[in-house]
């Protein structure tokens, strides 16, 4: 357990189906950190919300003794930096920059790619699927032959990658697409069970079936 | 410590490049820098960043770094003895950069770039109002942070104020572009000043582009921006 050596208050704004969000509940739950959750309803924003987020008011949205921080990535060092149980960034400058980097290559260049191939129309599916199978050839290319991004323990860039361990497999069951599979990427695969199985990590995503079934909902809207 | 394993690729209109090399000079580093063509990309640039391709890259004996204010959170990390820090000290204080430097890398770069290429009134009327919304913001940041100092990092140029900073020529280069003031001082006198000492800085003199050549290779830029959006 994370020590409470004074009163300390952390809260965490969310949302349930979010794997941005998802992201800090990992972290939290990594570093035995207890903390009060918000669930946010982005079409009614709580005056919390738009009190700690003003310029993107968005979730995630951690609060830590009164002082608000956005952005995953932002949060996730915040939260290493400031409970240094557990570390999921290396003391060591340069793979601190490589896991930087594979976080933001993923926020930026995979998981859009994949987000896009799984919510793509006919007209634009083809060019879509082709993008996201490249994005997890550079993942598979990535993880070789380590237990985790981080390596022997979860790191940044495994609880970044969060959206792939978990969502992908449930938003290409959606889709009718076969994305990630043993067969196109074995070892990002075996990746995604190793995190997945993890004993805190499994305690911290949310249920597959009400994520099956939220992503459902949002697919028959559209 | 060896600093003449230092390589940059990087290319001289470069905002992103240009923090590299502010942070370098800040920490008093030698580094051999390597103009890139892009066109093609050199053998050195494809493998040390072979996922983008793209500039700046900050090669350290056997390592490459890639991504400009990673980079630049290296460049602190590896030499925090050297010269000022460039990171706050306390954590909380380096999550509030980070988040405005992720701000300005998305908002401002997104807002100025449409600025720039807007062709019609209505649309360079509504791009303006989004780069005006951004530099109130940014206004405000500077206020709160600076503490009646100089800069963003408050006595010393911090991770925000380099990396905004070296955007300043191209918002220059956009002004002409346009014939229209962006930085105003009416609208934000903080910042109006805080460009000035930016562009004084000692680790920041000499390094910016000249305007003359910018402006030239800003219009071309935007020549094949425009074409290549235009439907045939």
């Amino acid at each position: 357990m994370a020590p409470a050596n004074q009163e300390e208050e952390v809260r965490l704004l969310g949302k349930w189906p979010s794997p941005f969000s998802n992201r800090i509940v990992l972290a939290l739950k990594l570093k035995g950190v207890s903390y009060k959750y918000s669930e946010e309803n982005l079409a009614n924003k709580s005056d919390d919300l738009l009190k700690y987020n003003p310029v993107y008011k968005k979730v995630p949205v951690l609060v830590h003794n009164g002082n608000p921080i956005a952005e995953s990535l932002v949060i996730l060092e915040y939260i290493d930096e400031t409970w240094t149980n557990n570390s999921f960034l290396s003391q060591d400058p340069y793979e601190r920059a490589l896991a930087r980097f594979w976080s933001k290559t993923l926020d930026d260049k995979i998981l859009p790619a994949i987000w896009n191939a799984c919510w793509s129309d006919e007209k634009g599916r083809e060019k879509a699927v082709e993008e996201a199978l490249e994005a997890l050839n550079i993942l598979e290319n990535e993880i070789k032959d380590k237990k985790f991004f981080g390596g022997e323990t979860i790191g940044l860039v495994d609880i970044t990658a969060n959206f792939i361990g978990y969502w992908v497999e449930i938003l290409q069951e959606i889709a009718g697409l076969e994305l990630l599979t043993i067969e196109k990427f074995p070892k990002v695969f075996k990746w995604s069970q190793e995190f997945i199985n993890h004993p805190v990590i499994k305690e911290g995503l949310p249920p597959r079936d009400e994520l099956l079934a939220f992503f459902k909902a949002s697919a028959s809207k559209k | 410590m060896g600093t003449s394993d230092l390589k940059l690729l990087s290319t001289p209109s470069s905002p992103f490049a240009l923090r590299v090399k502010i942070a370098l000079n800040i920490k008093g580093l030698d580094y051999d820098n390597i103009v890139e063509t892009m066109n093609p990309k050199s053998d050195l640039l494809l493998q040390s960043n072979p996922v983008y391709k793209k500039i700046p890259v900050l090669i350290h004996g056997d390592k490459s770094i890639s991504e400009s204010a990673i980079i630049v959170e290296y460049i602190d990390e590896v030499w925090k003895n050297n010269g000022t820090p460039i990171l706050p000290s306390n954590a909380y204080d380096r999550a509030i950069a980070r988040f405005w430097v992720a701000y300005i890398d998305d908002k401002w770069y997104n807002s100025s770039k449409n600025l720039l290429v807007a062709q019609n009134d209505e649309s360079k009327k509504a791009c303006f109002e989004q780069v005006e919304e951004v530099l109130l913001r940014l206004e405000d940041v500077l206020n709160k942070y600076s503490e009646g100092k100089d800069f963003f990092g408050g006595e010393n140029i911090g991770f925000l104020d380099i990396c905004f900073g070296s955007y300043l020529s191209w918002l220059r280069v956009t002004e002409k572009v346009i014939g229209k003031k962006v930085l105003d001082e009416t609208k934000t006198p903080a910042l109006v000043k805080w460009a000035e000492a930016f562009v004084a800085h000692p680790a920041v003199k000499g390094n910016l582009p000249e305007t003359d050549k910018l402006l030239v290779f800003a219009k071309s830029l935007v020549q094949r921006m425009v074409a290549a959006a235009t439907p045939k």
